[in-house]
């Protein structure tokens, strides 16, 4: 008995060793360029799937437009980041960042820019041409203190409804009317939970939660209310919070009881699958739809009840670290992120629409067009969930309230704690 | 002199590396975090940071989501021990009794403890879906395919802090149980045989023989039990993190709590977590080293 449990602590403590030990070499990835300063190392999350194409679209760009440089990809794998992240932060905080790093435009930067991580690239914006091809509604979304510190390669939606247009026959809903209001909303929800639909509305866990909670937001409070919730213009402690806070409360009744154990792509499932009529998800649902060979017919999309036209953004981009390896061919980089061959070799592929509003739309998917249509006219909203509007502290914060009001569902506990995060940093 | 050098000589170089390695990297850097915690350093930004005192400590224990976390831990250790010391004597009592196949069942019930906690987080967490009736999955899917539909439960995404926390506590009671019955196998083995006998050629009944005889003799393995898998508990990060992810308030734990507070890079309240941690555990661990160094001087 004695070997065999001193062999298992064995087995445990080399097990331990070689974690530690893969720590350990995953801190090179970050810049060791002193010798080869010709290399870029570009740090993403993009590992795999269509986040993967694209990331070689714009690399290929790079190889014809930045000769004199070499790409070298430092991707570490993990949905939206986890994992890239931490590797990141102890990259940045001992003193080795690499020559660029992706990372959500707008104010999730904050904490980067806190820390002198960071530096300003607006200059760039105009030798690019940059201030000129971006929606200047866009550039004031990115732009903190007067500065810019990234410059975005793509656009996602935020504000969108799936559904499944079957399910929504059973209460003879039509699909493809976006209902006008939240109010409205929730009485088709009505019909369909009295048709028999247990949990006509499906949300997962985290930020699927927060985004539901900002729709609701954006949709009852108006587009610059709602924006102003994040720059502080507009208190939270409002009695119109409260009004919405307690239109999601009502909402959350019609979801799944399993909404804290689920990933946004199971909450689909089930509206694919017909056991749901509706989930709120942003547009990466689009190709992730694509690439299960679910049929046009099969599901139809709009902007969340109220938010018409309002496009509420989220984008990934780059940056100029301080004190990165190579500077120069960062910047050539950059160039190529924001230029329209980069935006459009990356967006094919990976299921976005580019920043820029000179982009075809001939050369995009269906939903793509549309979405490209909605970037050109519509007003420009910020999300927190996915960084463009706070930081990644508030944000910790919100998710943190979000997950104890799933449980216990008080409204007034829920309004403090917004309040009370978009004060911290 | 020179002579005395040679007996402790030997044995000091031996020590040394030890001695440097475990005074830098443990120590070293404990005083390290509670100097940090000391500090207003909110951010990544180097440079000078300020001392603030234990206003960093003052703020966690004035902060719901810190105290919800420390309650969350408390509930989870009592319900995680409690459990893995009734599975664990439960099954060194089975097996001590002998059965066939004594070691592939020694074996089964062992092996979760080389699973990592990660990896049986991943899966736990699936078998904890809340779903019930006709959507059920998981281990509400086995309770309603064998008719135990009353079993049916939320799991940890409803009810009171007892049943989350029990319910996160379970997969761990699952890991550790074996381990648990191999330390008290072990000491039952070690009981010799005479005493048994006497104890029977005396008139006493099996139970009696269990209650003043065995068990007795077992105290110093429950106690070393209790302080492993207390220590364990306090600890748990993986398997919480793996079965609700990150800012899940209903489960959070100060471990769990500590990570996301580093991911925000606020290291001055990360490390006043870290030391909070860490004085809870030495609360637990420091009498029982004392208490064993007073045993061993005694012997």
């Amino acid at each position: 008995m004695r070997g065999g449990l001193s062999k298992t602590f064995a087995v445990l403590g080399a097990a331990g060793l070689l974690a530690v030990s893969a720590c350990g070499n995953s801190d090179d990835g970050g810049g060791s360029g002193d010798t080869a300063t010709k290399d870029v190392t570009v740090f993403t999350w993009w590992a795999d799937g269509g986040e993967k194409a694209g990331l070689d679209g714009l690399v290929s760009v790079f190889k014809t437009d930045c000769k004199d440089y070499n790409f070298v990809n430092s991707a570490v794998a993990g949905g939206a980041g986890a994992n890239a992240k931490q590797v990141l932060a102890n990259d940045l905080q001992a003193g080795k960042p690499p020559s660029t790093f992706q990372a959500h435009a707008g104010a999730e930067l904050k904490d980067y820019i806190n820390a002198g991580q960071v530096d300003d690239v607006s200059g760039l914006y105009k030798d690019f041409g940059l201030d000129k091809a971006f929606p200047q509604n866009l550039i004031d979304q990115l732009t903190v203190d007067g500065k810019i510190y990234s410059i975005p390669a793509n656009v996602h939606r935020a504000n969108v409804v799936w559904t499944n247009p079957d399910v929504l026959k059973k209460a003879s809903i039509d699909a493809t009317k976006a209902p006008a209001t939240v109010d409205a909303w929730i009485a088709d929800l009505t019909k369909l939970k009295n048709a028999g639909v247990k949990a006509p509305l499906a949300v997962s866990k985290g930020f699927a939660q927060e985004m539901l909670v900002e729709a609701v937001l954006l949709g009852e409070l108006g587009t610059d209310t709602f924006n102003g919730l994040w720059d502080g213009k507009t208190d939270w402690a409002g009695a119109n919070v409260t009004a919405a806070l307690n239109k999601y409360k009502t909402l959350l009744s019609f979801t799944n009881v399993d909404r804290e154990s689920i990933d946004w792509s199971d909450a689909l499932g089930y509206v694919n699958k017909g056991q749901a009529g509706y989930t709120l998800m942003g547009d990466w649902v689009a190709a992730q739809q694509l690439a299960d060979k679910v049929p046009d017919s099969k599901y139809t999309y709009w902007p969340s009840p109220g938010s018409a036209g309002t496009f509420q953004f989220l984008a990934d981009s780059f940056t100029l670290p301080t004190n990165g390896q190579n500077p120069e061919g960062t910047k050539c980089w950059l160039k190529t992120v924001g230029s329209a061959e980069g935006q459009k070799a990356f967006n094919t592929k990976k299921g976005s629409i580019p920043a820029r509003s000179d982009a075809n739309a001939a050369d995009y998917p269906k939903y793509q067009q549309t979405a490209m249509a909605d970037w050109k006219k519509d007003k420009i909203a910020g999300s927190c969930a996915h960084g463009s509007a706070c930081s990644a502290g508030q944000n910790n914060d919100i998710l943190s309230a979000l997950s104890q009001f799933s449980g216990a569902q008080d409204v007034a506990k829920l309004q403090t704690a917004f309040g009370t995060a978009m004060k911290t940093s | 002199m020179y002579g005395r050098i040679r007996t402790w000589g030997p044995g000091a170089l031996v020590l040394l590396p030890t001695v440097l390695l475990l005074g830098y990297f443990v120590y070293g850097l404990i005083a390290w975090s509670f100097n940090t915690s000391l500090t207003d350093r909110h951010t990544a930004r180097k440079g000078p940071a300020d001392y603030v005192g234990f206003e960093n400590y003052a703020n966690l224990f004035g902060e719901e989501r810190f105290l919800n976390s420390l309650k969350n831990l408390g509930v989870l250790t009592v319900a995680f021990i409690v459990g893995t010391l009734i599975f664990g004597l439960l099954w060194a009592l089975l097996l001590e009794k002998g059965v066939p196949g004594e070691s592939i069942f020694r074996s089964v019930f062992l092996f979760p403890m080389a699973v990592s906690m990660i990896a049986s987080g991943v899966v736990w967490s699936w078998l904890l879906n809340p779903s019930q009736g006709d959507d059920a999955r998981g281990l509400n899917r086995l309770f309603s395919i064998l008719h135990l539909n009353f079993l049916e439960n939320p799991w940890w995404t409803a009810g009171s802090r007892w049943t989350t926390m029990a319910s996160i506590a379970l997969p761990a009671v699952w890991q550790l149980s074996g381990y648990i019955m191999a330390l008290f196998l072990a000491g039952f083995r070690g009981i010799p045989g005479e005493l048994r006998e006497a104890a029977r050629v005396d008139g006493a009944s099996e139970f009696k023989l269990y209650r003043h005889v065995l068990f007795p003799q077992l105290s110093p393995i429950a106690l070393s039990a209790l302080i492993i898998l207390g220590h364990m508990s306090l600890k748990l990060f993986d398997l919480i993190y793996a079965i609700t992810g990150p800012n899940q308030f209903r489960t959070e734990v100060p471990a769990v709590y500590m990570w996301n507070t580093l991911l925000r890079s606020d290291q001055a309240k990360a490390a006043a977590i870290a030391i909070v941690l860490l004085a809870v555990v030495a609360v637990l661990v420091i009498p029982y080293v004392a208490y064993t160094v007073r045993q061993e001087a005694e012997e």
